[in-house]
């Protein structure tokens, strides 16, 4: 069977269930397909042998017919996650080579379930960007490029590696984090479907942290059905992770009824940016008219606070960062410069030599909000406003059940062009306050631009109500019937 | 009235406040299930949370959380049913994360006192806060000559930090309130409080005024680890405050270090040289919650405390109120005397309040004083409670007088044997025939007509000669009381 890394998640699932092919032959394919791609770079560390290893066990558990629901699947992880025994560096030279004795509940789930490592994907230094420019194994390369050209661009970040991934076909999935809309912008920019949950549906403990208060995993997948299978066995109550929530984790496949009459969609008005580009307005609205015409009721909402999200974001995250990133001083693992120039010069040095710009930009930003005299100016008052944030979204939800917003207010740009920080940050717009809020949201592809790149879709929903989003979701998935396909240029 | 110190210009007050780290009891550290005991190999005590492996998460250990709430109930405290952990970030390689986890804003434990005892006169020393807090990890300075390494064992041990008013106005005064503290948390066993192990350490706060004018500049000493030191570090620092005051300098506000080998303080750093640690809530933990009905539950685990106990045993007992102080000041002698004294009504039949003092004063008196000379503490007394209430009892029934029963007890202190063993042996059993000691009086008026004579013309200080003669013949054995009514009887002609 040639075409197995034309299968979805789903379809793949049920293949080996039917014992059509085994998880060998897959992960064979998918491990020639990543091998093949290199060009794009999605991978920093690539774990044939293990995949193969997985299959094997895969194999006998469906043949034993003690499977777990994943079992064969073969995903990218993405460098955030530590994974035993096999390199964890937050695609950063300060975690050179470090190898965790330790497996992220995420992945271990993952694992429980069956599924199959294909390797660690690149990511944005310690996930802070939206371009997957920053990894210390070089900028990875959207599979997708503008009809009739021939300019790399970047796959969104910080989950890049993870979106190129599963868009090149080179994962049948891969997981994600999202603080600001690392896996949401990603997703978008490839074309493919990517959710983060409620904060505190997956565990954070094991993911190397970035902002603990916004840190959230979740799946990146091609199909709506095949994220939702993801994030099923990804969440849970973990009581490692204080933050976790004890709440049962649905049949997230099962929200897929397609039944959304009567349903109530808000439609954000403060998401009407002047800056935002016509075609992906005209997206917005033709994903309005495809709600409607499947049953929904379309809301207008307000949500007063939304410009002040970025602003608070950009307090919030690296202030957290500043302290998380703490711990890499060169004393326990990763890497270490000492010229034997004493205590402080070590840290110095290897700090300097380790980190790169836009990580060290973010530290230098959080401990200066955290200072003595800027607290209450800055990170008091950013904790505030995001109450207030959050208030806007509960406000908005006693009226609505889900939110449809634009994902990112741009499709993916080429690699090397955006050099300003802000405008950078600005690619999180959209995104940034479901995260503020805690809040479920996903984006999926619902059209291209007029360059025949990518745009995607955000749906953001109650706290624990993943369900609605994924329900909705498949609704605009069916009516836009997205089937373009990234060109394998890439193909060696 | 407060100590006041003599200087070249008059007289001074030296102000003082702590801050006590205590080592909450508990077999697992503040945030991670590693074990939290003392003394094992370096590193053999350290999880991948102690260790700030990336990814690693911080989860509350309850069992902290109820010893800090009992803490604060026996410090007559505040308990705060919302408490925050924040972050206090600084560099340090014994630091595993950057940062400690501690309660900056909202404390686990608010206003509470401690009533201290100094030369007779009582008084109550304010608690401001108690918050709990990780330790840091342990630099070992001389294992290399040019490197430094580094032990976890005691990254992430939980510690109390219980902050007092500058209520303290003496170094005795000083040492009081830490004696005390410790005391306290002896009892509920929420610290060890074995100071030589690290299990508590003082930080002090120390200035000087002009009796009646406002607060002077302070200075902290750190890390003072036993109630001689303290002392020393305050007098020493106070003088030192003093000096400078009177030849025309000012203080400036600092942290010191207390040598306790020249016994002096030295500066540390600087007020400008202090950390800003830009504190903040731990992202990784949500705010503490507690249920008033949790720590009513929590409440009613609390033994009696030794203010409560040194009350009852002076009301209830008739104790006097130095021998009540004596024997509450530490839990397990407390213990010991009220086993003895349990032991010894039971035995004995005799309400507890008419033995009471007996006992109490041969607690306070013969054991502590034997214990003392042996180095010893009450815990691996060689006699034990059981043995001591034995003893007891073989005077109250009269079998044997106190001074036989001091020789006894020396025995005991020897061998650890019963003293009823021990009365057998040596044949120390009080002779309480009336026959027999009639006839040693006749044998002592016999031998001593002219003293006889003497007493019965009016002399009757000789009185306590024919009992010494008495007790002499029977090796001290005779049964006090019966010798006297005897002799007098026959004296009496």
């Amino acid at each position: 069977m040639s075409d197995f890394l034309a299968l979805t998640l789903a379809e793949a699932r049920d293949g080996l269930y039917r014992r059509d092919f085994t998880a060998r032959e897959l992960a064979d394919a998918y491990i020639e397909a990543m091998a093949a791609a290199r060009a794009l770079n999605a991978y920093c560390a690539e774990t044939p042998e293990r995949a193969l290893a997985m299959a094997a066990a895969a194999d006998q558990a469906l043949a034993a017919g003690n499977a777990g629901p994943l079992a064969g699947i073969p995903l990218g992880i993405k460098d955030l996650f530590c994974t035993k025994d096999v390199l964890s560096q937050a695609s950063s030279r300060i975690l050179e080579g470090f190898k965790p004795r330790y497996e992220s509940t995420v992945t271990a789930n993952l694992w429980r379930d069956g599924a199959v490592m294909l390797g660690k994907t690149a990511m944005d230094e310690f996930a802070m960007g939206s371009s997957t420019e920053t990894a210390v194994t070089g900028p990875v390369t959207n599979p997708w490029r503008g009809e009739g050209s021939n300019k790399n661009l970047v796959p969104g970040g910080s989950s890049g590696g993870s979106s190129a991934a599963v868009a090149a076909k080179i994962a049948l999935g891969a997981t994600g984090t999202d603080t600001g809309g690392s896996i949401r912008q990603p997703a978008a920019f490839t074309g493919t479907v990517g959710i983060k949950p409620t904060y505190g549906r997956c565990s954070r403990w094991g993911i190397i942290a970035f902002a603990s208060s916004l840190d959230q995993a979740g799946p990146i997948a091609r199909t709506v059905r095949d994220a939702a299978i993801l994030l099923k066995s990804m969440a849970g109550h973990d009581p490692k992770d204080s933050t976790s929530i004890n709440a049962p984790v649905p049949d997230f496949e099962a929200a897929l009824s397609g039944d959304i009459r009567g349903l109530k969609v808000g439609i954000p008005k403060e998401y009407h940016t002047t800056q935002m580009p016509a075609e992906i307005e005209a997206l917005w609205q033709q994903g309005i008219a495809w709600l409607k015409d499947a049953g929904a009721k379309i809301v207008d909402v307000s949500l007063p606070h939304t410009q002040y999200a970025l602003a608070t974001y950009y307090i919030v995250a690296p202030a957290e960062a500043s302290s998380n990133l703490a711990r890499y001083d060169g004393v326990r693992y990763g890497l270490r410069v000492n010229n034997g120039g004493g205590l402080h010069d070590m840290y110095a040095k290897t700090r300097a030599a380790g980190f790169g710009k836009e990580v060290k930009r973010r530290i230098l930003i959080g401990t200066y909000v955290l200072s003595a005299g800027y607290y209450d100016a800055y990170y008091l008052k950013a904790q505030q406003v995001r109450t207030l944030i959050a208030r806007d979204f509960a406000e908005a939800f006693k009226k609505v059940d889900v939110l449809l917003t634009p994902t990112a207010p741009s499709s993916a740009f080429g690699i090397g062009e955006t050099t300003d920080p802000i405008a950078m940050y600005l690619n999180d717009v959209f995104t940034v306050p479901a995260s503020l809020a805690g809040l479920p949201a996903m984006s999926l592809p619902a059209g291209l631009d007029k360059a025949g790149l990518p745009l995607g879709l955000q749906l953001i929903g109650k706290v624990l109500d993943e369900e609605t989003v994924i329900k909705v979701g498949g609704v605009i998935e069916r009516a836009a019937g997205f089937a373009a396909q990234p060109k394998p240029w890439w193909r060696s | 009235m407060a100590k006041l110190i003599e200087g070249a210009t008059g007289r001074w007050e030296v102000v003082i406040g702590m801050e006590v780290h205590a080592q909450v009891s508990s077999n697992a550290k503040l945030f991670s299930g590693a074990s939290a005991t003392y003394g094992a190999e370096p590193n053999s005590q350290v999880s991948f949370v102690d260790a700030a492996m990336p990814g690693m998460l911080p989860v509350i250990n309850e069992e902290c959380i109820r010893q800090a709430v009992r803490t604060g109930l026996a410090l007559g405290a505040e308990i705060n049913l919302y408490s925050v952990f924040d972050r206090k970030n600084y560099f340090y390689a014994d630091l595993p994360q950057g940062y400690q986890i501690s309660q900056f804003k909202h404390p686990i434990v608010g206003h509470g006192r401690v009533t201290i005892e100094v030369e007779g006169e009582s008084r109550e020393v304010g608690i401001t806060r108690l918050h709990l807090e990780q330790d840091a990890g342990k630099s070992l300075h001389d294992q290399h000559p040019s490197l430094t390494y580094v032990d976890l064992n005691r990254s992430g041990v939980a510690l109390m930090e219980i902050v007092s008013e500058p209520d303290m106005r003496s170094s005795e005064e000083a040492g009081a309130y830490l004696k005390k503290l410790r005391t306290i948390l002896r009892y509920i066993g929420s610290c060890d409080g074995n100071m030589e192990e690290g299990s508590m350490r003082a930080d002090v706060n120390v200035s000087v005024r002009r009796p009646g004018e406002p607060l002077g500049t302070r200075c902290e000493i750190k890390n003072v680890n036993s109630v001689r030191f303290l002392q020393q570090a305050i007098e020493y620092e106070a003088r030192r405050q003093i000096d400078i005051i009177e030849d025309g300098g000012k203080i400036d506000q600092e942290t010191r270090l207390f040598d306790a080998a020249k016994g002096e303080t030295r500066s540390m750093r600087s007020k400008e040289e202090a950390h800003d640690y830009r504190y903040f809530p731990d992202p990784d933990l949500l705010p503490l919650k507690l249920a008033q009905a949790w720590v009513d539950e929590v409440a009613k685990t609390l033994p009696e405390l030794p203010d409560a106990k040194r009350d009852r045993f002076v009301a209830d007992l008739g104790l006097t109120p130095y021998n009540a102080s004596v024997l509450v000041a530490e839990k397990e002698s407390a213990a010991y005397f009220e086993a003895v004294l349990a032991e010894l009504t039971a035995v004995s039949g005799k309400p507890a309040r008419e033995v009471a003092t007996q006992v109490a004063n041969w607690v306070a008196g013969d054991l502590f004083g034997a214990l003392n000379k042996a180095g010893k503490s009450i815990e691996n007394s060689p006699v034990s409670a059981h043995n001591f209430a034995q003893l007891q009892k073989l005077m109250v029934d009269g079998q044997i007088s106190g001074r036989i029963a001091k020789e006894v007890f020396e025995h005991m202190l020897a061998t650890g044997d019963e003293p009823a063993k021990i009365v057998a042996e040596k044949g120390l059993v009080q002779v309480s025939d009336s026959a027999a000691i009639a006839a040693i009086i006749d044998e002592v008026l016999a031998e001593n007509a002219d003293k006889v004579a003497e007493y019965r013309s009016g002399k009757d200080k000789l009185f306590g000669f024919f009992v010494g003669q008495v007790m002499k013949k029977t090796q001290g054995k005779a049964n006090p009381q019966l010798v006297n009514e005897a002799l007098k009887a026959k004296l009496a002609g």
